[in-house]
């Protein structure tokens, strides 16, 4: 009797850790190779076949196709600069330039990937839609009320997360954080 | 007490094999996965143009939308696919993905370097009974190996403004991919059927 109870708590165990690390492993979204640049954060080897099994798990659990590395680098962003969780409430700033790249997309989506509905029917930018300064900065404000300039609008949602796509880019696998790879800087200005 | 830490410990690494099985399992078991979400709406080796996703639905999460996506689910055991895509002014990639939806090759209208991006996609065992003709693989035929015999294309056509949705929309619909008959090997001239004989 104390030898069955004893098997039953181990294998208990086992299915509690097992399984709750694959879970926090595929909710989390971690996987190895991960290109952080400031706030933002990309898997350049999801898009090959060097993709590890964390990786592929997570591709076959949220059911997207991953940006494949000839075509492009997806940057997610989730949080400010100051380790703020992005807040649909809020007005978050993004000011600055994209590494280079021969067009990119800025899309907002909640955390399950859907887009988010609002007034205007804008869900992102793309590099040829976005007003510069004159030396090619800009400045995007991605907030839930209208604002003049870039605005990108948030639908007042409590969460959600940006991803800057790179299409045709030399960013990749072996691109390192650098002066090479400036990420728009990421700052939230006010909250209600 | 020793017997309770023994059991916890015990548990604990078997529950690590657990895990690292199920990671590896959970691409095979997913019934939710692109392949899968793709499979009632696309037919196989055909083009299929995906609708732009919108808050309420989106075939696939993470869709850029200001992209026009089309797919093509191919299989390839019934011969080589030939693939054809019209390139847009802005930008069109062309994205091959396994199976289980692991990305393994991916062209970009630059790269292809003309109007149309043309490929063959073939398993591995179909490439080596292509006839080895060098002057004619580097020329004209761009050919891509499948590590499996099934996979998705991803065909997407850049709208660098939402004016412009229309024209890639109908870029990415005239994309043509189909398995082409395969290559007659030599062999003995087929002999029409023999009529049936009189009978007496």
């Amino acid at each position: 009797m104390r030898l069955l109870f004893g098997t039953l708590f181990g294998l208990a165990v086992a299915a509690l850790v097992g399984l709750g690390l694959t879970y926090h492993a595929l909710t989390r979204g971690t996987a190895f190779g991960g290109l952080s640049i400031d706030s933002w954060t990309a898997w350049p080897k999801t898009g090959t076949v060097d993709a590890d099994p964390y990786a592929r798990a997570s591709i076959a659990r949220t059911g997207r196709l991953p940006t494949a590395l000839g075509d492009g680098v997806s940057f997610t962003l989730q949080s400010d600069d100051e380790g703020k969780a992005l807040d649909g409430r809020c007005e978050v700033i993004l000011s600055g330039i994209t590494p280079v790249a021969r067009f990119w997309t800025l899309t907002l989506y909640n955390p399950d990937g859907g887009l988010v509905a609002n007034s205007t029917n804008r869900y992102g930018f793309t590099s040829q839609e976005i007003v510069r300064r004159a030396d090619g900065s800009f400045e995007i404000v991605v907030a839930p009320r209208a604002n003049a300039g870039n605005w990108l609008p948030t639908g007042g949602v409590e969460r959600y997360e940006l991803v800057l796509r790179l299409y045709d880019t030399a960013v990749g696998v072996s691109t390192k954080a650098g002066r090479e790879v400036p990420m728009p800087e990421v700052m939230t200005r006010s909250c209600p | 007490m020793i017997r309770w830490l023994l059991l916890i410990l015990g548990g604990a690494l078997l529950g690590g094999i657990v895990h690292l099985a199920t990671v590896i399992i959970l691409p095979r078991t997913a019934t939710q996965d692109a392949y899968a979400r793709l499979s009632p709406i696309a037919q196989v080796n055909t083009v299929v143009a995906l609708p732009a996703p919108t808050p309420e639905k989106a075939v696939m999460p993470f869709m850029d939308p200001a992209f026009a996506s089309a797919v093509c689910r191919y299989d390839l055991s019934q011969g080589p696919l030939k693939l054809t895509v019209p390139v847009s002014p802005a930008y069109t990639s062309v994205s091959f993905y396994t199976r289980y939806d692991v990305a393994y090759y991916a062209i970009n209208d630059r790269a292809a370097g003309r109007r149309v991006i043309e490929l063959d996609l073939m398993t591995t065992a179909q490439r080596e009974q292509v006839p080895e003709d060098e002057e004619v693989t580097a020329a004209d035929r761009l050919i891509v190996e499948s590590p499996t015999p099934t996979g998705v294309i991803a065909i997407r056509a850049m709208a660098p403004e939402p004016g412009l949705l229309r024209v890639a929309e109908s870029l990415v619909a005239a994309s043509k991919c189909s398995t082409q008959q395969p290559e007659p090997p030599p062999r003995a001239p087929v002999r029409p059927p023999e009529p049936p004989r009189p009978r007496r």
